[in-house]
């Protein structure tokens, strides 16, 4: 048996030496080195993913067992509890407005920055810089601050504050996503310097304009790195904490407005006590995910252009 | 006639200095919100609320000495000690674990590796909430909530899966025969993963450092379900307390803290963005 198996990938230097305990050593090696990971995969995170569903169908405040109650948690959230709803409004709405205008704004400074040849380093860092502070409470208080009534954006446009009211304040939170693009700009800007030279040269000979280029060259060319910024910053924005905490104070105001969904999580499951809730709906949010995921992967086979995958 | 345009333009200067001036213009608009922030820290009190003038008539540090004795008769000291302490911890766990577990999928072979690397890619994209509620209560039930355990032991098991992905894709470009000649002289995996790979791998593992060390830094939704005595709290959730007290009193020494809670971030900016930038555009596009 030893002998007919055929190699993969290591050169067969060890045949000689009867193969199947040097073999069994070198698996078990792999198994030590994996041992954190695999725990951790099991004890947080395959475990706890089994028990959130289960305590999904019951009713648990952390002192008492919890006692099964069956679908209920998921009647009352979809059928008697108007908060939710609001969440899931006020969520979807801050994803489909936050993502495309931050990886709009992303693609347009990565291409302004691909056809400069003096200072594309520098701007690449000082644009980049917000993604990294962005998450933080500190600026997510300046952010308040700003939109708030007397603040920077009331008194140059006359609004009044946005954070105070219930249209408005989604937005403010929406642009201190925008104002993180410098993340999906890098790694547009890698793509885009990817793109071989000479296929612009071909399309200028051949008098393609501009526009055309980008259309027809850019785009296809850059479609995998537009999808992979697709999918990861959609998943983040669905998860967003912080700004909101810190706009509305914690309780996802004005009206609800900026009551996202992993706030009014957190509401139900550590304020108000009620896990088997708060359970149900991680793994609503779960499966939403999930399937949104699903959703851009099958689409991406009719948009996204691999360029290995052959010649067009 | 559009034939005509590529080569003009490109003799014109213009498009050039608008590109700058336009950039330029996107930078200051962008860095406003962190100079509004260093101003406002530096304002008297009367104008921290009531000026429209960005620039502080004059500079007034009282807001950080009003800051530093921070929060619940917790110093900022202490403050910036336990946040030092947990993304300190986490880097160490991250840079330790992933790299052990990328050594295993970017070079041994074991049963079962394609079913678990594609499991270990799908975890990236697992909403952390998901896991949240029941991970909260296993260390409930280990009598770790209020500790920092539940912040850095997770860390130590690789349940950051982003960075696993980062460092094999970095140890997949380490030419093999690195390995083959150790081999040959005689080590075995685990000397030739920390005298050969580990060291090569460098790059990678900075990269994981900082980022981690900059995440921890922000996090706030752990530490706020995890964390209830002042005396453990860190910059982060010292800065909601000032959330919920909002009279204005507070507003000047709440932006001071919220600076000195920066500080760390954008020295490790400047330091390490070329680690930074590259490292982040690598994650998507070698990918």
């Amino acid at each position: 048996m030893t002998t007919t198996e055929v190699p993969t990938a290591a050169p067969p230097k060890r045949v000689a030496v009867p193969g199947r305990p040097a073999r069994r050593r070198r698996e078990g090696a792999a198994w030590v080195f994996l041992s954190p990971w695999v725990l951790g995969a099991c004890v947080l995170t395959l475990l706890p993913m089994a028990v959130s569903l289960y305590l999904s169908f019951t009713d648990y405040d952390l002192f008492n067992p919890p006692s099964w109650v069956g679908l209920r948690n998921y009647t009352q959230m979809f059928t008697e509890d108007p908060r939710y709803w609001r969440s899931v409004v006020a969520t979807l709405t801050y994803v489909v407005i936050a993502v495309p205008l931050q990886l709009a704004l992303a693609l347009a400074v990565a291409l302004a920055l691909k056809s400069m040849r003096r200072g594309r380093a520098f701007y690449r860092s000082a644009f980049y810089a917000p993604s990294l502070l962005g998450a933080s409470m500190s600026i997510a208080l300046v952010w308040r601050a700003i939109f708030n009534d007397g603040g920077t954006v009331d008194n140059l446009f006359g609004t009044g504050g946005w954070v105070n009211k219930p249209g408005w304040a989604l937005f403010a939170v929406a642009l201190l996503t925008v104002w993180q693009f410098g993340a999906p700009m890098v790694i547009f800007l890698a793509g885009l310097l990817q793109i071989p030279g000479e296929l612009y040269e071909a399309a200028a000979v051949d008098g393609a304009s501009r526009w055309r280029q980008f259309a027809h060259i850019t785009i296809p060319m850059l479609s995998p790195v537009l999808f992979f910024n697709l999918v990861l910053q959609t998943i983040q924005a669905f998860q967003v904490f912080t700004p909101a905490f810190a706009v509305s104070a914690g309780k996802g105001g004005p009206a609800d407005s900026t009551l996202f969904y992993t706030l009014y999580l957190y509401d139900r499951g550590f304020v108000a006590s009620h896990m088997g809730y708060a359970s149900a709906m991680a793994w609503v949010l779960l499966i939403v995910i999930g399937a949104v995921t699903a959703v851009l992967f099958r689409t991406s086979r009719s948009w996204v252009f691999y360029a290995s995958e052959g010649d067009r | 006639m559009t034939t005509a345009t590529p080569a003009v333009r490109t003799s014109f200067p213009w498009r050039r200095i608008a590109l700058h001036v336009g950039c330029l213009a996107a930078l200051l608009v962008m860095l406003y919100p962190l100079a509004w922030l260093l101003a406002t820290s530096l304002k008297p009190a009367d104008e921290v609320i009531a000026s429209l003038n960005l620039l502080p008539s004059r500079l007034d540090w009282s807001n950080y000495s009003t800051a530093l004795d921070g929060v619940n008769d917790v110093s900022v000291a202490q403050l910036l000690g336990n946040s030092l302490l947990i993304a300190g911890g986490a880097v160490v766990g991250n840079v330790l674990s992933c790299s052990l577990a990328a050594y295993a999928f970017a070079r041994l072979r074991f049963r079962f590796r394609g079913p678990l690397f594609a499991f270990m890619i799908a975890t990236i994209m697992l909403p952390h909430h998901a896991v949240l509620i029941p991970q909260y209560i296993i260390f409930n039930q280990l009598g770790m909530v209020n500790t920092y355990w539940p912040l850095i032991l997770p860390k130590f098991l690789a349940t950051e899966a982003f960075f696993v992905f980062l460092i094999v894709q970095f140890m997949r470009g380490l030419p093999r025969e690195l390995e083959e000649a150790a081999r040959i002289d005689g080590c075995g995996p685990f000397r030739s993963f920390f005298l050969v790979i580990l060291p090569l791998t460098r790059p990678a593992l900075i990269t994981t450092a900082i980022f981690t060390f900059i995440w921890t830094w922000n996090d706030f939704f752990t530490q706020l379900i995890y964390l209830f005595s002042p005396e453990k709290f860190t910059l982060t959730l010292a800065l909601r307390a000032f959330v919920d007290a909002s009279s204005q009193s507070s507003f000047g020494p709440m932006f001071a803290m919220s600076v000195i809670a920066l500080l760390p971030i954008v020295l490790f900016f400047l330091a390490f963005q070329r680690f930074l930038v590259e490292g982040m555009a690598s994650s998507g596009v070698k990918g």
